[in-house]
């Protein structure tokens, strides 16, 4: 079981205080973030990709090398990568050298993107934004296990011999995590591929996305990668925790209620208590996620939301020491109810070893 | 014997309220031509205000507001009724339908009605309320019933009109409940392509 972090990479104001940092001082906290993830014992960092203001991390590839350079274990990943709006040679390209470069430590998550007025400055059409997911995916799944593509889509020029460099790092791509809120259409492709499927399920009532990874999973075994149990789920969640629940909620709601997204709307406990959002000691953090593995079945990545509606980097990084005491308990309690069978969150190393493994039955096979 | 269930929705805002008074003579008076047995549901928008703007705000309905809309998709029929706010339906109502997927409407036997100070408000039903449920793909009832202060008077002046009026849009309503197919909410998972549909249809 992975834990980590993910960032939109907003530019909020604190609505405490009225300050709103300059980019430049958000990008280096989204760094300070990921160094501290790193420190409290975290598995995964993720960016967003945003293309508009009041958003920062136009180029999650650059940041991610940069942290790589910093960090030793940590996974870099993104929540999410425009699978729409991004040339998937680049992706292929972009992703394969940051694998290079992090010794592996690199996966990734496609989304959509849901801003109409995007699309046209890239060249795309939001109208075909399941389309676009649809066709890219499936070049950008061939650019990284052919060595040589030919190729012809609706929606990019041709190619021809064409050879995405650097090749994937030992020759394994980077997995790949589908992200969605609503569109059954992207629980399929993740499952016809035999990739995760991550739910970011933190605005939304639980029981919508029951029903979506449900499909996944099942969808999943259709096609053949193992039983629905065994299909790679990741989920979102978001906190904010002080040692004492009153603490949390009293700090908590003023951003809360000025949040982008859901503020001005529902009251805090309204909210709580329809979505994965806890605020609340540790303690309420931990019983709160672990109903999710009730909800959803066993899962292998649990990502938070912790940095966004305008909180301090200070706060922030305090919100991380308080997330690195609550994980050993989360995973130790996970991984003892998780039945053999169900993986583990994936990582390069293991699915190295799974292609040589896999290159080693081909082998005996066709020896006999 | 099939049992019919009506859901009545009334935006009136006051109490008591004009609105939900029409609201409630229009689903006896569509009951009446039904077989007995009909269930009415009547929802005041008023008390899911806060939760229909949460909603607007969020994306998604609170349990509470779910539950009314789960109603309204598995209604036989539906009236709607609505004061008339400068020229058209209140933002109560129209916020209420918006949050509402829109194909949950195609299809649905309904009436339209509305409340207003003047008789001279009457036609907005015809030019607001009724192009909004036909974009919805409704099947509106050809009476719209429309009641002005001046209607709620005696029985033998203009109230005698009114009556009259209740009457025949709940016998149409009636009708088309009568003659639809029963209501059975779209399943989005239903008619998901597989993968191979989804890389042809490009």
């Amino acid at each position: 079981m992975q834990f980590g972090i993910f960032t939109v990479g907003d530019v909020t104001t604190d609505p405490t205080t009225g300050r709103t940092p300059p980019e430049h001082e958000r990008i280096k906290a989204m760094v300070a973030m990921a160094r501290k993830a790193e420190e409290v014992g975290l598995d995964v960092f993720a960016t967003g990709e945003h293309h508009n203001p009041p958003f920062v991390p136009s180029s999650p590839t650059t940041m991610l090398g940069y942290i790589a350079a910093q960090t030793r274990d940590l996974i870099l990943s993104t929540a999410t990568t425009l699978i729409t709006t991004n040339d998937p040679v680049k992706i292929a390209e972009d992703f394969a050298m940051l694998q290079h470069l992090a010794d592996g430590r690199v996966d990734l998550m496609l989304g959509r993107g849901n801003t109409g007025p995007v699309y046209p400055w890239f060249g795309q059409d939001i109208r075909k934004g399941i389309e676009l997911a649809i066709e890219n995916y499936h070049l950008l799944h061939r650019l990284w296990r052919e060595d040589v593509v030919d190729w012809e889509g609706e929606f990019r020029t041709p190619l021809q011999g064409f050879t995405s460099v650097p090749r994937p790092l030992d020759g394994v791509a980077p997995f790949v995590w589908h992200g969605s809120i609503r569109s059954p259409e992207i629980a399929e492709q993740a499952a016809f591929y035999g990739d995760g499927f991550f739910a970011n399920h933190i605005f939304w009532p639980t029981e919508h996305f029951v029903r979506l990874v449900g499909y996944y999973r099942q969808r999943f075994a259709h096609y053949g990668h193992g039983t629905p149990e065994q299909a790679i789920v990741g989920l979102g969640g978001q906190v904010f925790m002080r040692k004492n629940s009153q603490d949390a909620v009293r700090e908590f709601r003023p951003y809360f209620d000025h949040a982008p997204v859901y503020g001005h709307g529902p009251s805090l406990e309204d909210f709580t208590g329809q979505t994965p959002l806890t605020v609340g000691s540790p303690q309420a953090v931990i019983d709160k996620t672990l109903t999710f593995r009730d909800h959803f079945g066993d899962y292998q990545r649990q990502l938070f939301l912790m940095d966004h509606a305008g909180l301090p980097l200070k706060t922030v990084l305090e919100q991380l020491d308080l997330l690195g005491e609550v994980v050993p308990v989360l995973r130790r309690e996970l991984d003892a109810l998780r039945p053999p069978g169900v993986p583990d969150g994936p990582t390069h190393e293991a699915r190295v070893a799974a292609s040589l493994a896999d290159a080693d039955t081909d082998l005996e096979t066709s020896s006999r | 014997m099939t049992t019919h269930t009506i859901v009545v929705v009334s935006a009136g805002l006051g109490q008591p309220s004009s609105t939900r008074l029409l609201a409630d003579r229009l689903a006896a008076a569509t009951a009446e031509d039904l077989p007995a047995g009909t269930r009415i549901i009547t929802i005041e928008l008023r008390e899911l205000a806060h939760d229909i703007v949460d909603n607007l705000l969020t994306g998604f309905p609170s349990p509470a507001l779910n539950e009314v809309i789960g109603q309204v998709a598995r209604a036989d029929g539906l009236i709607a009724v609505t004061p008339l706010y400068n020229g058209s339906y209140n933002g109560l109502f129209k916020s209420f339908f918006d949050v509402i997927d829109p194909e949950t409407l195609a299809g649905k036997p309904m009436l339209i009605a509305a409340t207003g100070g003047t008789a001279r408000h009457s036609l907005a039903l015809e030019h607001a309320i009724r192009p909004l449920f036909s974009y919805l793909r409704a099947v509106t009832a050809p009476t719209a019933v429309f009641a002005a202060t001046e209607d709620w008077g005696s029985a033998s002046s203009s109230g005698g009109e009114l009556t009259a009026r209740i009457e025949r849009a709940g016998s149409e309503l009636a009708a088309l409940i009568d003659r639809s197919q029963p209501a059975a909410p779209a399943d989005p998972y239903a008619s998901v392509p597989s993968f191979g549909q989804l890389l042809r249809s490009r």
